[in-house]
């Protein structure tokens, strides 16, 4: 199988910080186009919405890195976390954006949503979910929390479906793109349920002398 | 849009108008697409014109009317408040003629106590309506108690900002009913129907425990996914203002439509 050309080594740590700035360009480009009165209708709502969707987009995208490196031999992992953390930044202000300029900072309407609308609780329930693994998304903790540390961090997998849940739960008719959402997470997740005996088995491939269809990464 | 004549009607508000380019370009109209922007990007090839509006049922004298016939009636520019469920709202001048006039001319019999209103359904015009996903059923349908769509308040719009209506806020012909949800006001009618029982309506088809029959605007009752409290206007306050004001009951037009709903209880029949 053909592999992207590897990118040499001195722009590894270059690499993330562009994946930083890469990523949090919708998010300027919207508040800009928000607060210069050219995002058209509902300009707060729509700039909370792309918010949203991007955290979505994150999320999925974190959930990706395990499956790219299993299925096609790249390995990603050194973006994991910068894209693990866009998602949280991307949370935080979907949240903000929600408090501050949608509710006006009115607090007791937004106690209200968020006790008394399901899709309003899921959300505030994987944003707090998303805060201890942002607060864990450092060297420090890792070395920290040794095993207990990827155990934590499966919460991810109980985050992305809150998110897609919440995104199918708030429109009004659930349509292509919120089941696009839905599928995409339950199908990432669903791989961490088969990929252990699916590397096992590609393993044995290689080993009884059969062709594989590529070298087990990992 | 083409300009169209009409005298100041009965009803102003205090309230500043929403500016035009936000009424024709953040629209809910679902047979154009689930976007606020998708009505105004999709419904170019849409043709409002030649249109006729089947007016039948329990009325001594069903008849067809031509869109020029519409037009012919007396139009009066009306600036109303409209609310839509989303907790958002607008003021609009729309143009056009009571209902009740319209339904005068073919006479509803004694037994008719409802009238059920439908929209066109053309899927070679109309995205929403083709393809896989399709968001609702189609033909698109709403109702009304008949001492509602008789209601002086009630009118068919053929046209808002002096002009006739876009394709995207429901030409050639809507329903506005300002003391209820948006999603009354039906869009594109082919077809008034004068009927004993209370017809089908689609949202309340689709979702009955968010939508109901009547949709009249209460701040007291809650969509159980947002609180209908306070809502905003689109086009004010940008982005950092606070933008958000209390709903009224009835949308503000509680002095003249509160009697129709006396000794109903209004959180059950939301």
């Amino acid at each position: 199988m053909a592999s992207l050309p590897t990118l040499p080594k001195r722009f590894h740590g270059p690499s993330v910080w562009v994946l930083y700035a890469l990523g949090l360009c919708p998010a300027i480009s919207a508040f800009y186009l928000g607060a210069t009165g050219k995002l058209p209708g509902n300009a707060v709502k729509e700039f909370e919405h792309l918010l949203g969707l991007w955290a979505l987009r994150f999320l999925v995208a974190t959930l990706t890195i395990t499956p790219i490196r299993d299925l096609i031999g790249i390995n990603w992992l050194r973006y994991r976390r910068a894209v693990g953390l866009l998602a949280f930044y991307y949370v935080l202000m979907h949240f903000l954006a929600y408090m501050v300029l949608d509710q006006t900072l009115r607090i007791q309407p937004i106690i209200a949503d968020i006790a008394r609308r399901p899709f309003i609780t899921i959300g505030m329930a994987a944003f707090a979910m998303l805060i201890p693994l942002a607060i864990t998304s450092n060297n420090w903790s890792i070395r920290r929390l040794g095993q207990r540390w990827n155990k934590l961090h499966r919460l991810v997998y109980v985050i992305a479906a809150a998110g897609a849940l919440h995104f199918a739960m708030a429109v009004k008719v659930v349509g292509p793109e919120q089941m696009f959402y839905l599928g995409l997470v339950a199908l990432l997740v669903g791989w961490r349920a088969v990929r252990t005996r699916f590397l096992r088995w590609r393993r044995q491939q290689v080993v009884s002398g059969r062709p594989a269809t590529e070298k087990a990464a990992g | 849009a083409t300009a169209l004549k009409a005298s100041p009607g009965p009803y102003k508000l205090d309230d500043a108008m929403t500016p035009e380019k936000d009424v024709t370009s953040y629209n809910n109209y679902y047979e154009f697409g689930t976007g606020k922007g998708d009505p105004s990007a999709s419904s170019g090839s849409f043709k409002p014109s030649p249109w006729t509006v089947k007016v039948d049922g329990l009325v001594t004298k069903p008849k067809e009317f031509g869109l020029e016939e519409l037009l012919a009636f007396p139009l009066e520019e009306r600036i109303y408040r409209m609310r839509c469920v989303e907790a958002w709202s607008m003021v609009i001048p729309w143009i056009g003629l009571p209902l009740a006039g319209l339904l005068d001319k073919v006479e509803p019999l004694g037994s008719a106590k409802y009238v059920a209103f439908e929209t066109v359904v053309r899927p070679e015009e109309m995205p929403g309506q083709a393809g896989y996903f399709q968001p609702l059923e189609w033909p698109y349908r709403e109702g009304l108690r008949l001492d509602e769509a008789r209601h002086p308040l009630t009118i068919l719009s053929v046209g808002l900002y002096g002009k006739t209506l876009p394709n995207q806020n429901g030409a050639p012909i809507r329903l506005v009913v300002p003391w209820k949800y948006g999603f009354k006001g039906i869009k594109s009618i082919v077809r008034i129907s004068l009927t004993e029982t209370p017809p089908p309506c689609t949202w309340n088809l689709a979702a009955p425990n968010e939508y109901g029959f009547y949709a009249n605007v209460n701040p007291a009752v809650d969509h159980p996914r947002w609180s209908q409290a306070t809502e905003n206007r689109i086009g004010e306050g940008g982005f950092f203002g606070a933008n958000r004001r209390d709903t009224l009951p009835f949308n503000g037009y509680g002095d003249e439509v509160a009697s129709l709903y006396a000794g109903m209880d209004l959180t059950a029949n939301f």
